[in-house]
């Protein structure tokens, strides 16, 4: 399936470089200044392509290339293509192995032109990878590894740290005492794609196995649920001396100012008990499509603020209704050490598998460390939910700038009795939201819930 | 499927190489027996112009005559054979295979009986193809139903699909009754005998029908006994949580984790129906690579489409090598050793197992003992007509053995052809079966078909016989009909000599593969080139025109032969 990709994937390196290295070789005009070192980039194979995978690397490195040699096998979403190089050179450094996944774009090679270029161009590549990998949840990265075999180092510590905590967390009754983890396929696979690293989560399926629902609410809480629900897993991550006095970080900081800044807003709170046996089997039915509970919470409440505009308003100045345009539900997350609220943008509009995907890329980036501003500060409503710890039920402190938060608590068999005296269990859920009495008033509120209730028991309107 | 070489007895080897024998094919006159002798095919005499020319040269051939002098002289040689017979032709089994020989006999005027010790119509329309098609028509809507972006493309909305377990198996078990009752009317209709009981051969031409002294003779016999579900040694199978097909296609239950044992036909299939019921799946491949018996490409393709986005997981390269079912409070324990260095890899913790590893003959109790005939691994040894070879390497008069029992080409439709075979050359006229242009098919959505050779098999074959092998691919995506489905999906695959046009192998992935195939498995049973062929009209907009596509774009040196002699004014 050899194919000549028509479109340019090789570019030349930064400008900034071509200042700094190339400097030496062009003596009186800068214009005129050549790469010396390229980036081969993945490449769009098709134009659904967002990302692709290194099937194999056909040159290694050392290797020369002539312009329209197969170079990597890559695989995209739709087929398995040989992608040819554009210029001659060597290939100096492969920085996406084979197995690895890059974005389209970003790089996967270096390419030198001539001998003397392969250490500029392998030191190039380490510090792209370097900084890569320091998104990773890597504890202590080297500051700056000088050969790769030690830039692994840290990783393989990592390792033994998670296999030391796994032997705590698991309750798996045949995984050899927790030497092993027994996760469902679905589960593996959603682990890959959320970053999750299996060892940490406490399995609920059949026998203990981790489960896919177990690997959505551990991403859901930006893993640390592990953490939470396992006291002596966790302090192997952070260790705080005991005694000590520890400063808070920048995010702690900015937590610390909202939580007194919240007191200067009168707030009030109603609570509501929800029936969710129809969401759990909606859910039960599109998870394999990749929708997360959250996703499907953002959604119902999107709906629900739609028609009921000013609990999505706010109170800015004490003296008037803020009500914003769109519908932006932030989701409150618990990151190493912090907290942040990621924000599913227009959740009212947008469809709920196209959520779960924007979902999963915040989570990812928050966990990063890479959420841009407009991605966690432009919420109008919060959603705080610790259902997954089993929480019945908690009280939520109002974010300043939004008129209305909701905490979520977990979804449980109870026993109900019905209208014609019987007695059932229905799985409930209760929901209690805290709001801005300035904008907001309890009838607004009791509104509110009523129509969120009805949406999540009768889910329909929830995919489309 | 089993595609064993068949091995030629010395005496017809260099009838083989005569050119005109198989003038269809244009060989090259090397003579190397295994791959050469399945070629080697006589064909109907239908539309071709020179049909009258291969007749003549049948009839003209030396080999024939041999051919029956042989089996004469073996019965006057035989002084138990009695003397008159109670049928023509008696059928062991009443399986596909057993009941397309049965129909065929009774239209060349044999009287003819089937002997059954199960059930009529076998492991295909019980325990196989029949119902397992039922519960993949009810995973394909389920996935259609489920698939709510495909769906909303369309422009359909569809609220909560669901399905009633009991009901889906209830349908999976009456299409079985339907077409189990086809079969025996179809038979009785015809004057078939069926005779009930297991067969036992107790010497040439006469065979024992249950464990009663019911002696029945015939002229010659059919062995179609067909197969069984394979369960390698260490695998305990209680058929509640480790299951073989025949358990699976009662749909018991639908188990929240499966693992299957075997990434071929069958386990592909069964995948595809738990997946859509909402089970997640692992596979456990001893070879190499999954789905190892189709072309690398088909199932590099399939693996992208009908496993990576599934929630299937796999383990490639292991045996299990030890299964234990579910016990209270425990999980199937499934242990795996690697499949090279033997040494222990994993042990897999999961809700039930599917033991998906293959077919093994039934062939016990058949009484070959009674003829000198000794099985190989089970299966029955047979020649490239589907006589009987025994412990000497010589032929068993009157006997014969297809389908599943001789393990040639473990497919329904293969055992009903070399049913008919067997009929032809009881009747007079010798036949021997092309299994090249036997098409297989495996259902899952989208479905995968195939015929001829896969494309290693075809470069090893041109290497040692000196020709080139070309390929042609065509996708779906240009496909009209396919895109106005929203299945673009899909690629189509042909393996053919450039020099004159020989089609090796076709290889589809797409929707409804198992239906488009047949164009080009007729094309290979008949002989036609791809110069010919191309010429051929295919009705716009239909998936037809995938296989028009891939035709039109092979390259053949050789021109299109004068098909139409006169032109047809219209």
């Amino acid at each position: 399936m050899s194919q000549l990709l028509q479109t340019p994937f090789l570019s030349s390196t930064t400008v900034l470089r071509l200042k700094s290295t190339s400097l030496r070789r062009t003596t009186t005009n800068n214009l005129i200044v050549r790469a010396k070192i390229r980036e081969i980039f993945m490449p769009a194979l098709s134009s659904t392509m967002t990302e692709g995978k290194i099937v194999s690397w056909i040159k290694s490195e050392g290797d020369k290339l002539s312009k329209g040699d197969s170079v990597v096998v890559v695989e995209s979403d739709k087929a398995d293509m040989d992608v040819e190089t554009f210029y001659d050179g060597i290939l100096a450094a492969i920085v996406v192995e084979e197995g690895g996944v890059a974005a389209v774009g970003s790089p996967i090679a270096f390419l030198a032109e001539n001998e003397e270029d392969i250490e500029l161009a392998k030191s190039k590549a380490l510090s792209s990878s370097s900084s890569s990998s320091s998104s990773s949840s890597t504890p202590a990265p080297a500051p700056a590894p000088a050969i790769p075999v030690e830039s692994s180092q840290p990783k393989k510590a990592a390792e033994n740290v998670v296999a030391a905590a796994v032997s705590v967390v698991s309750k798996h009754p045949a995984s050899e005492g927790g030497k092993r983890v027994i996760a469902s396929p679905y589960a593996k696979k959603l682990a890959k794609e959320l970053k999750v690293e299996l060892g940490q989560i406490v399995g609920t399926g059949p026998l203990g196995r981790i489960v896919a629902k177990d690997v959505e609410a551990f991403a859901a809480t930006g893993g640390s649920s592990g953490s939470v629900v396992e006291a002596a897993a966790e302090p192997v991550k952070t260790v705080a001396e005991l005694g000590s006095v520890v400063p808070f970080t920048t995010m702690q900081n900015a937590v610390s100012r909202n939580m007194v800044e919240s007191l200067a807003v009168p707030t009030f709170r109603v609570g509501y008990t929800i029936t969710t046996d129809a969401l759990d089997a909606l859910y039960k039915k599109i998870k394999s499509k990749g929708v997360t509970m959250t996703a499907l919470l953002a959604k119902a409440t999107a709906l629900a603020l739609a028609k009921h505009p000013v609990i999505n308003s706010s109170c800015r100045d004490g003296k008037s209704f803020t009500y914003n345009s769109s519908i932006n539900i932030a989701v409150a997350v618990a990151i190493d050490g912090g907290l942040i609220t990621p924000v599913l943008q227009d959740a009212d509009k947008v469809d709920v598998y196209s959520l779960s995907r924007k979902w999963k890329e915040l989570v990812d980036k928050a966990r990063a460390k890479q959420l841009q501003p407009n991605e966690y500060t432009t919420g109008t409503f919060t959603l705080s939910n610790l259902g997954m710890f089993g929480v019945d039920r908690f009280d939520a402190i109002l974010p300043p700038g939004t008129g209305a938060i909701m905490a979520v608590g977990t979804s449980q068999p109870t026993v109900v009795a019905t209208k014609d005296g019987r007695i059932g269990t229905k799985n409930q859920m209760q929901v209690n939201v805290t709001a801005d009495h300035r904008v907001i008033y309890g009838s607004d509120l009791a509104l509110f819930l009523q129509t969120l209730s009805q949406i999540i028991e009768d889910p329909k309107d929830l995919t489309f | 499927m089993t595609l064993s070489p068949i091995s030629l007895s010395s005496s017809y080897t260099t009838t083989i190489s005569q050119p005109h024998h198989c003038s269809l094919f244009n060989t090259t006159t090397s003579t190397t027996a295994t791959s050469l002798n399945l070629k080697f095919c006589s064909l109907k005499p239908e539309p071709f112009a020179f049909t009258s020319l291969r007749h003549r040269s049948h009839h003209n051939h030396p080999f024939r005559r041999t051919h029956f002098n042989a089996i004469s002289s073996a019965l006057s040689n035989n002084g138990t054979a009695p003397k008159s017979f109670d049928y023509d032709l008696l059928i062991i089994g009443a399986g596909v295979g057993g009941h397309g020989a049965a129909l065929h006999a009774v239209e060349k005027g044999l009287k003819t009986a089937v002997v059954e010790g199960d059930v009529v119509g076998g492991t295909c329309v019980n325990r196989g193809c029949v119902p397992s098609k039922a519960l993949l028509a009810v995973s394909g809507r389920m996935r259609e139903l489920r698939n709510d972006h495909h769906l909303k493309s369309l422009g359909i909305q569809v609220s909560n699909a669901g399905y009633d377990r009991q009901a889906v198996a209830d349908h999976a078990n009456n299409l079985a009754s339907k077409i189990r009752g086809n079969l025996t009317n179809s038979m009785k209709a015809l004057g078939v005998d069926i005779l009930t009981g297991f067969g036992t051969i107790l010497g040439p031409q006469k065979v024992k029908i249950g464990s009663s002294n019911n002696i029945v003779t015939a002229k010659d016999i059919i062995i179609a006994t067909g197969s069984v579900p394979f369960v390698p040694k260490g695998i305990e199978v209680d058929g509640k949580t480790v299951i073989t097909s025949d358990h699976a296609l009662k749909l018991e239950t639908v188990p929240d984790w499966i693992a299957i044992v075997g990434s071929g036909y069958i386990g592909l299939e069964f995948s595809d129906v738990y997946t859509a019921l909402g089970s997640e799946v692992t596979f456990v491949e001893a070879l190499d690579q999954l789905m190892p018996g189709f072309d690398p490409e088909i199932s590099k393709l399939a693996q992208r489409v009908l496993i990576n986005p599934r929630n299937i997981d796999y383990h490639t390269g292991v045996f299990a090598s030890k299964i234990t079912p579910a016990r209270v409070g425990k999980p199937v324990l499934i242990e795996l050793i690697d499949a090279k260095t033997k040494e222990q890899k994993d042990t897999l913790e999961v809700d039930a197992a599917l033991i998906a590893t293959g077919r093994a003959p039934f062939t016990q109790g058949l009484g070959l003992e009674n003829i000198d005939v000794t099985t190989q691994r089970g299966f029955v040894p047979v020649d490239e007509r589907m006589r009987v070879i025994d412990a000497n390497g010589s032929l068993v008069p009157h006997l014969y053995c297809i389908g599943d029992a001789n393990g040639k080409m473990m497919l329904a439709h293969a055992a009903s052809a070399q049913g008919i075979s067997v009929v032809e050359q009881v009747t007079g006229r010798d036949h021997v079966l092309n299994h090249l242009s036997i098409p297989a098919a495996c259902f899952t959505h989208p479905e995968i078909s195939m015929v001829g050779l896969t494309e290693p098999q075809a470069r090893e074959k041109g290497e040692k016989e000196g020709f080139d092998v070309s390929v042609a691919k065509t996708s779906f995506k240009a496909n009209t009909k396919a895109l106005a489905e929203n299945e673009g999906e899909g690629l189509a695959k042909l393996i053919y000599r450039p020099d004159n046009g020989e089609i090796l192998g076709v290889h589809i992935f797409g929707l409804h593969a198992a239906d488009l195939i047949h164009e080009a498995s007729n094309a290979i049973a008949l002989g036609t080139r791809i110069q010919d062929i191309k010429f051929a009209v295919h009705a716009h907009p239909t998936l037809s025109e995938v296989l028009d596509e891939l035709f039109k774009s092979a390259k053949v040196k050789a021109q299109a032969s004068d098909q139409v002699k006169e032109p047809v004014a219209v």
